[in-house]
């Protein structure tokens, strides 16, 4: 793909990401990280290539039926994408919303998220009141609140410290479980580390095959482990989102 | 989790507006769509006071006549005027036949003739006035027939002259009042949309992230729908309420006819601005909508 008449960012890239999979991507920035993922979340189309999102060749999704892809991914900005005139809850609902459930149904069910993303005292916060860290987690939540078919994160820990990276990733894997498929951008070594999930790199506007990185020592990869594997972490269980609307995860 | 906050507003919590409030702007727009709907309520109000004072003069022009009279030899003026005046009141749909005396007529024909300087016993035409029954009025022919059967010489004008003219003035008012109506809602659509376009253009991020929320346009669109009908049709209601004082006022110190006999207003015509706020709102809605859905549509966007 390219950004107007300026060189193409992404070349040649094959990358077919198998239902209910957990991929991370990682590269240097400016590397083209991002711009993979507007890809896959449909808000830039490619220069030349094919995409195929849940089974479909994107180039033949008629304009109407783009909002029903849309609704199947998650996504988590780099930059968050907040809308700054809604309160921290209205945010979060904002896809349900989209959806169109009504607002008594999920209330309960985004205030639980939000305070188990640690913002349950600020339900009522405008996001221009909140932390780096608070929008960033804001902007999770938002991304999960649906159950998506598939998750796109772009640096979802880069403003949090350790514990809450944890714990955001224990979220992101609980939802792989229940069959989301998952795929993260991110330069944070420690969390790649500890998922021991396949690692796609991007260089060059190139992307290179899965690698697994080697598991750190006395932990064992798979997200089912990873309780065990941070035992320190005393860890809520992720809350019961919202149930998926129609439709069955295949990416 | 418990200890969540604020389980106890939950009945009543509403979600927020997902359209930003422009302040300003939305100020600004209330006050067009309200000055615009204040003159289109007055300009219904009096164009249907036109419409009365017009056919006011239709009853009055149709339901009278006047005749010309020529004596005819070795008879003046005034037998002539008499002997017209008694065959035109026998005809069926006549009311009463009048010769205007000497006088009368010189009223009448001064504006022609310049003032009093007609000797006393200058020959002038006579006229007789003739009212008809306004609602089954004798037909001009039916006035010639009995002028021509008692051997009178005169010329009948039926008046339908005046009549073709207040028709035309009628119609003229009647459609200008129909094309200040239709500018109007042009001008509150043209300000619409453009409120509405620039809510698009202002708010880009807002709109990008309902579309990747998976928005259709249509939901976008009804957003500023709906804004925009509110907004309408309480501009609307205060614009009706003004031409209702307005024309109220103009009822009630006008003058004893209402207004003016040009323009007798009826206290029932203020209702013809009852129905502002809705058509104010149905104007606001679809202008919102085509102009949202042209720039979502539009390829430049995401
Ligand atoms: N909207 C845009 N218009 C023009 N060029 C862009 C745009 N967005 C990104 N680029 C360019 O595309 C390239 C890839 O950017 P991208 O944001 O995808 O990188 P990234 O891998 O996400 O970097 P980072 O790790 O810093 O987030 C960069 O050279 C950037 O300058
Ligand atoms: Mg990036």
């Amino acid at each position: 793909m390219r950004y107007g008449r300026a060189p193409e960012v992404l070349r040649d890239i094959d990358l077919t990401l198998k239902p209910g999979s957990f991929h991370f991507l990682t590269g240097p920035s400016g590397a083209g990280k991002s711009s993979l993922l507007k890809l896959i979340y449909l808000a830039h189309g490619p220069s030349r290539g094919l995409i195929r999102l849940f089974g479909q060749d994107i180039s033949t999704v008629a304009r109407r039926d783009v909002p029903d892809l849309r609704r199947r991914i998650g996504v988590v900005f780099q930059e968050f994408r907040l809308l700054d005139h809604l309160s921290a809850l209205d945010n979060v609902a904002l896809p349900l919303r989209i959806a169109g459930r009504r607002a008594q149904e999920y209330r309960d069910d985004v205030a639980e998220l939000l305070a188990w993303v640690g913002l349950g005292e600020r339900l009522e916060a405008l996001p221009s009141t909140l932390s780096g860290g608070e929008k960033q987690r804001l902007a999770i939540a938002r991304a999960v609140v649906n159950r998506p078919d598939v998750l796109l994160a772009d640096e979802p820990t880069g403003n949090v410290d350790r514990e809450m990276g944890l714990r955001i990733l224990r979220l992101f894997q609980e939802l792989n479980r229940l069959g989301t498929t998952v795929l993260i951008a991110t330069h944070d070594r420690e969390l790649v580390q500890r998922a021991g999930q396949p690692v796609l790199r991007l260089d060059g506007g190139r992307l290179s095959p899965p690698l697994r990185p080697g598991p750190p020592v006395g932990q064992a990869s798979g997200p089912r482990a990873e309780a065990e594997a941070a035992p320190e972490l005393a860890l809520d269980p992720p809350p019961p989102v919202p149930p998926p609307g129609p439709g069955e995860a295949a990416a | 989790m418990t200890g969540l906050p604020a389980q106890a507003p939950a009945r009543r919590w509403r979600p927020g507006p997902l359209l930003p409030v422009g302040e300003g702007r939305d100020r600004a727009l209330s006050f067009v769509i309200a000055v615009l709907c204040a003159l289109a309520c007055l300009t219904a109000i009096l164009a249907l006071a036109a419409d009365r004072a017009a056919s006011g003069w239709r009853t009055q022009i149709s339901a009278s006549a006047t005749v010309l009279v020529r004596p005819g030899r070795g008879q003046t003026s005034s037998e002539a005027a008499a002997a017209a005046a008694e065959a035109l009141a026998g005809v069926p749909g006549v009311t009463e036949a009048r010769a205007l005396d000497r006088a009368d007529a010189l009223r009448l024909l001064t504006p022609w003739l310049g003032g009093g300087v007609l000797p006393d016993d200058a020959p002038i035409p006579m006229l007789v006035a003739v009212d008809l029954d306004p609602r089954r009025p004798a037909t001009s022919a039916a006035l010639r027939a009995a002028l021509a059967n008692a051997g009178v010489q005169a010329v009948l004008d039926d008046h339908s002259r005046w009549l073709g003219d207040v028709e035309r003035a009628a119609l003229i008012a009647r459609s200008a009042a129909l094309g200040a109506g239709a500018l109007v809602a042009l001008a509150a659509g043209a300000a619409v949309a453009f409120a509405t376009r620039a809510g698009l253009t202002s708010r880009r991020d807002v709109i990008e992230v309902l579309h990747l929320s998976g928005a259709r346009d249509g939901f976008i669109s009804g957003l500023f729908e709906r804004r925009f009908a509110w907004l309408a049709a309480r501009s609307g209601a205060y614009g009706a309420l003004a031409a209702i004082l307005l024309a109220g006022a103009l009822k009630a110190f006008g003058g004893q006819d209402g207004f003016t006999p040009l323009l007798p207003l009826q206290w029932s015509d203020l209702l013809a601005a009852a129905p502002c706020p809705l058509a104010a709102a149905g104007v606001a809605v679809v202008s919102a909508r085509r102009a949202a859905l042209r720039v979502l549509r539009a390829p430049s966007q995401a």
